[in-house]
């Protein structure tokens, strides 16, 4: 079980957070110029690391602030966190 | 009993309080500070349970958590006997009642027993490899087999022991009381830190506890008696909590831990009686320090699992601490020196000691010399080669070992014994570590796993860490906290410490015998009756991974989880597959360490605190008016309202009339509703919803349809236009905390540039809907000064009003197709309100109507539910609903979507109506459409998503999801049921006031 650091309320268990998947995919500004491979691109693919992953989280038990992780897949190290709009710290 | 078994110099067994307890309902005595295992050996009993595969007959093996065969069920009381509960560690209270396991008709005449002479015919995956054929069988093998399975009987009744979880958060957590556990939390404690330690015994000290042997000094007094200054040295502490009697369970990330305490389970009947039995604790440490110590293996050689069968060093807990002689003639067999401790602790009892069987070809260490000089006579390099006697162990056969040691050499000799210690060497408990997620390493000198690199703030310390002998344990212990710590020095720094050390080692994995393998029976796993021979067999049939031979063999599961087992598997394996032990790897250790109860984990959260109920202002209105209830997500929703004995189809059928023939009323306070707010908050409706958005006017009602990214329907509801910049939006009742996660979700990270804060309302405010011809008359009623004309409030509008000069927003909106009002009030208000327009509408028979009546009146106008008649696969255009696409808008959440070469397709399941040839037939909602009638196989083309016996059209209705449906309109299908076919027609999805007069009658 996690112990996870929301960059606004501080250190938290993890049963307080929800994980939303790959960080950084852009929902397209616009979407109707896009191909039906691209945009499938956007909808459906994701890389599933096994290593160090740029990840989102939501503290849907606290603050309900969207933030982003860096976490090692593998070990469940958490490197970083940072928030939304923020650049990934160096890995 | 005639034979005296207790030794009266116990200092840990209150031999002034004798306690009665019943074993296979026998009455018999122990002592305060018994276990029931110490209790039984006392009272000469051995054989408590038989084995689970060939029911050969087994006893007590050991005095802790990894016994594998004293495995009794407690108590016989439905609601509260527990199965597979270990002897070992139960602690003997007034009025125990234990009954052994896996015999019939009782454990010393168990008629399974008979597999056991048909053992060389049940080799591993008996199973597996025999029921295999004719499939079809398998149900009734399955009969036999499960009955002939499982150890002990569930309780068939509820439990009724209160359970409960608490948290703890500390600095250092000290898993395990041995004499590095007290060093370690004394100088945690001293340092100041907030310090916890946790030990699964009901006091602290381990086995050092009770080492009084003359090799074993420090500062010149027993360990003993130094280690029990320590303890009580920790009571100063303020900043140490000491937890006895609790087991760690579960060792995960980030240093968090579940440790199950036992608060009554030693208590007797009356005293136990209304208090917490176990608590869960829940622990976040910064730091934990293992102290779990190690256990000792036993010895692999013919016959090992003979009642009388002891591991050594537990015999010498039993004598030391207990006070309990295992036996009369007591044989040790070893390859160790820690056998020797055993024989100078019995022979000092007054035990008869056979001889002590080695089988190295010397020691020469100060505690085996010290046996020696006592007169203990000592069989170097020989071993055990068989074990007689069926219930009891009553002789052994020895013989010398061969130079290499892989056979026997000479004659064999006989020695007559009651009991027969067996020691064969030392395992760490690294099992915290493993589940922690730490990496082993392998040590050949003694052939054990220990810890090796951990991404925690950990560090393992004494046996369970490799250093098994005093100063190694004192020294290194010390060493490696004040390292953790960050201590420059401590108490332990500068002691005498004087012990015996063991420099000749020997190991076996499977001992030798005259007889070949064949012929013998060297168990390996006590507890699943599997042998040497199945784990070589399972070798020869190609397995390799050790965890596909430890499912074949089923060596090491079961409820000891092969504690004791694995160690020899692992060894034979590798032995015999030519590895390295270190590259073969363990299996994986997983929580909880030993078993949990059911109890335990879920604590507090059983019955009605299982799930939140969430009930409505209004519900105990529903309740007087004896309302059945359905759930709704968390929410109790009422489903229909039967008078005088009426089944739910005639309540529904009349209620439904009701609402179209005169007036309905419906609690909706459970419809999510979410306040929209900010400069942009047009924009964001915009951009989530379907259809536009900036042009509603102030006070408008607009209906709204929500989708995912992918184009599929996800929610929808009626959003209100209250001011410029303020909207409430309604959501599904069960979609309504998703759709504000979703809609949080893009305005924090898609479109944080907008202007617009979101926040839920659904508890707020109780909504009351009043539907029907008459719903108008009888809201004039409840708020008189209300213009009510078309003009001023129109279908889709919405007003402020003061009920009794409570602020009240009345929406004129419809999810039934009839003239109707939703009332939104305060909810402390919503019951008063309800029983107003209650009150108001009486002369117009206005008919309360639940959930399944709402469901029939919008079907009837083919309004769709999501999640009924959507399923996440659905589009809007395949509900037929291209109108509320907006063309203009440039973008919206799912939009794209909708022009992929798959949504796009004509022929995708598309929502239509059905009504039945015969219109007394009502579908069943998820049956299935076939084109076809009686042809096999036939591929199935949709499925029906709604049904109803609609009272107001008096025919059955349905709607649908049908493969290109839109264009099959007309068309006749059919759906097939068991026993007979229906035949449908594909109608509109619309099936009453296709005009919608109703809405303006």
């Amino acid at each position: 079980m996690f112990l996870i650091n929301c960059p606004y309320c501080g250190e938290r268990d993890q049963s307080e957070f929800s994980a939303g998947g790959e960080a950084h995919i852009v929902r397209p500004k616009q979407p109707t110029e896009l191909s039906d491979d691209q945009w499938a691109e956007f909808l459906f693919m994701r890389k599933n690391i096994k290593g160090v992953q740029l990840e989102r989280w939501n503290h849907a038990h606290g603050c309900r602030k969207w933030f982003n992780m860096v976490r090692n897949t593998s070990d469940d190290k958490i490197h970083a966190v940072y928030k939304m709009g923020e650049k990934p710290p160096i890995k | 009993m005639s034979k005296n078994l207790r030794i009266t110099n116990s200092k840990f067994i209150d031999q002034t309080s004798r306690i009665s307890f019943k074993f296979d309902g026998k009455t018999l005595y122990g002592f305060k500070g018994d276990t029931l295992a110490s209790a039984l050996l006392a009272n000469d009993i051995h054989l408590v349970g038989r084995s689970f595969k060939y029911h050969r007959p087994r006893g007590i093996m050991t005095c802790g958590s990894e016994e594998p065969n004293a495995i009794v069920q407690l108590g016989n009381d439905s609601s509260m006997t527990e199965p597979n509960t270990r002897a070992t560690e139960i602690e003997l209270y007034e009025g125990l009642e234990a009954s052994s396991q896996n015999c019939w008709p009782s454990v010393n005449f168990d008629i399974g027993a008979i597999n056991n002479f048909f053992s060389p015919f049940i080799p591993a995956a008996f199973y597996y490899k025999t029921f295999m054929w004719p499939a079809s069988f398998w149900e009734k093998y399955e009969y036999f087999i499960r009955k002939s399975a499982g150890l002990g009987k569930s309780p068939t009744k509820p439990d009724k022991d209160i359970y409960d979880h608490k948290y703890l958060h500390c600095d250092v957590l000290i898993i395990g009381g041995g004499i590095s556990g007290i060093i370690a939390a004394k100088t945690a404690a001293q340092n100041n830190l907030n310090t916890v330690l946790l030990d699964d015994k009901n006091n602290l000290g381990g086995t050092t506890l009770f080492q009084n042997n003359e090799c074993f000094k420090i500062n010149n007094t027993y360990s003993s008696e130094w280690l029990k200054k320590e303890i009580e040295s920790l009571n100063s502490f303020k900043n140490l909590t000491i937890k006895t009697r609790t087991t760690l369970a579960a060792y995960h990330s980030y240093n968090y831990l579940l440790a199950r305490e036992n608060l009554t389970d030693h208590l007797s009947l009356i005293e136990k009686k209304d208090k917490i039995r176990q608590r869960l604790w829940k622990i976040r440490a910064k730091k934990v320090i293992i102290a779990t110590g190690a256990m000792e293996r036993p010895l692999i050689f013919n016959n090992n699992d003979r009642p009388g069968v002891i591991l050594s060093s537990s015999i010498k807990k039993y004598i030391d601490y207990y006070g309990v002689k295992c036996g009369q003639k007591i044989s040790l067999f070893t390859n160790n020196d820690t056998t020797y401790e055993t024989a100078i602790s019995l022979n000092k009892s007054g035990v008869t000691i056979n001889s002590v069987i080695d089988i190295r070809d010397k020691s020469n260490s100060s505690i085996v010399k010290e046996a020696e000089k006592l007169g203990i006579k000592v069989h170097w390099k020989h071993t055990v080669v068989n074990t007689n006697g069926y219930k009891r162990i009553s002789s052994i056969e020895l013989m010398k070992l061969s130079d290499d040691g892989a056979g026997v050499v000479g004659n064999k000799s006989k020695e007559e014994c009651d009991c027969l210690g067996i020691s064969g060497g030392w395992t760490p408990r690294v099992h915290l570590f493993t589940q922690s997620g730490g990496k082993l390493k392998f040590r050949d000198k003694d052939n054990i796993f220990l810890p090796d690199k951990s991404e925690s703030e950990q560090i393992s310390i004494g046996s369970c860490n490799g250093d098994f002998e005093l100063d190694d344990i004192i020294k290194n212990s010390n060493k490696s906290i004040k390292e953790f710590l960050n201590l420059n020095s401590s108490d332990y720094e500068n002691l005498e410490i004087n012990c015996s050390k063991e420099t000749d080692k020997k190991n076996i994995w499977l001992l030798p015998s005259n007889k070949p393998l064949g012929k013998t029976k060297p168990f390996l796993d006590f507890q699943n009756d599997s042998t040497a021979k199945d784990v070589k067999l399972a070798l020869r049939e190609g397995f390799k991974s050790i965890e596909h031979v430890k499912r074949y063999t089923t060596t090491g599961m079961g409820t000891d989880q092969g504690k004791l087992s694995n160690m020899h598997a692992l060894g034979i394996i590798a032995e015999t597959a030519g590895v390295k032990m270190g590259e073969l790897g363990t299996t994986t250790f997983r929580p909880p360490y030993t078993p949990l109860t059911f109890g335990t984990i879920v604590g507090r959260n059983v019955g009605e605190f299982f799930d939140i109920t969430r009930r409505t202002p209004i519900h105990d209105w529903h309740v007087e008016k004896k309302a059945e209830f359905e759930n709704v997500g968390q929410w109790k929703r009422a489903w229909y309202y039967p008078i005088n004995n009426e089944s739910m189809h005639e309540a529904v059928q009349r209620e439904a009339k009701a609402a179209r023939d005169s007036a309905g009323i419906l609690d909706a306070s459970t419809l999510g509703k979410i306040d929209i707010q900010g400069s942009d908050a047009s924009e964001f409706l915009n951009r989530v919803y379907t259809n536009a958005w900036s042009k509603l006017e102030i006070g408008k009602c607009r209906y709204g349809l929500m989708l995912n990214e992918d184009g599929m329907v996800y929610d929808d509801g009626v959003t209100t236009r209250l001011d410029e910049n303020h909207y409430i939006m309604t959501t599904t009742t069960g979609g309504a905390s998703n759709v504000l996660s979703k809609l949080e979700d893009y305005l924090q990270t898609e479109w944080p540039e907008l202007d617009v804060y979101l926040t839920s309302v659904t508890d707020n405010y109780a909504t009351v809907s009043i539907c029907g011809p008459n719903s108008k008359k009888i809201l004039s009623r409840v708020i008189p000064d209300l213009d009510l004309s078309d003009k001023e409030f129109s279908h889709m509008s919405f007003k402020n009003a003061l009920i009794d000069n409570i602020k009240c927003r009345v929406m004129r909106i419809s999810f039934t197709g009839e003239h109707s009002y939703e009332i939104n009030i305060q909810s402390s208000y919503g019951k008063s309100l309800w029983e107003k327009c209650f009150e108001a509408g009486k002369e117009f028979n206005i008919t309360p109507y639940g959930t399944e009546t709402m469901h029939l009146l919008r079907a009837e106008k083919g309004f769709i539910i999501t999640g009924q008649d959507t399923d996440g696969t659905i589009t809007p255009v395949d509900l037929q609903m291209d109108w509320i696409i907006s063309k203009k808008k440039y973008d919206f959440i799912g939009k794209r979507s909708l022009y992929r070469s798959d949504t796009i397709r004509e022929d995708r399941k598309q929502l239509v109506g059905l009504v039945t040839d015969d219109p007394k037939e009502v579908l069943e909602e998820g049956a299935q459409i076939v084109s076809e009638a009686n042809k096999k196989p036939i591929e199935m083309v949709g499925h029906v998503t709604s049904s109803y016996f609609s009272p107001n059209l008096n025919k059955s209705i349905a709607l649908a999801v049908l493969k290109n449906g839109k264009k099959l309109k007309g068309q006749k299908m059919f759906v097939p049921m068991k026993n007979k076919t229906i035949n449908v027609t594909i109608t509109d999805t619309v099936f009453l006031d296709k005009e919608n007069k109703r809405l303006n009658a």
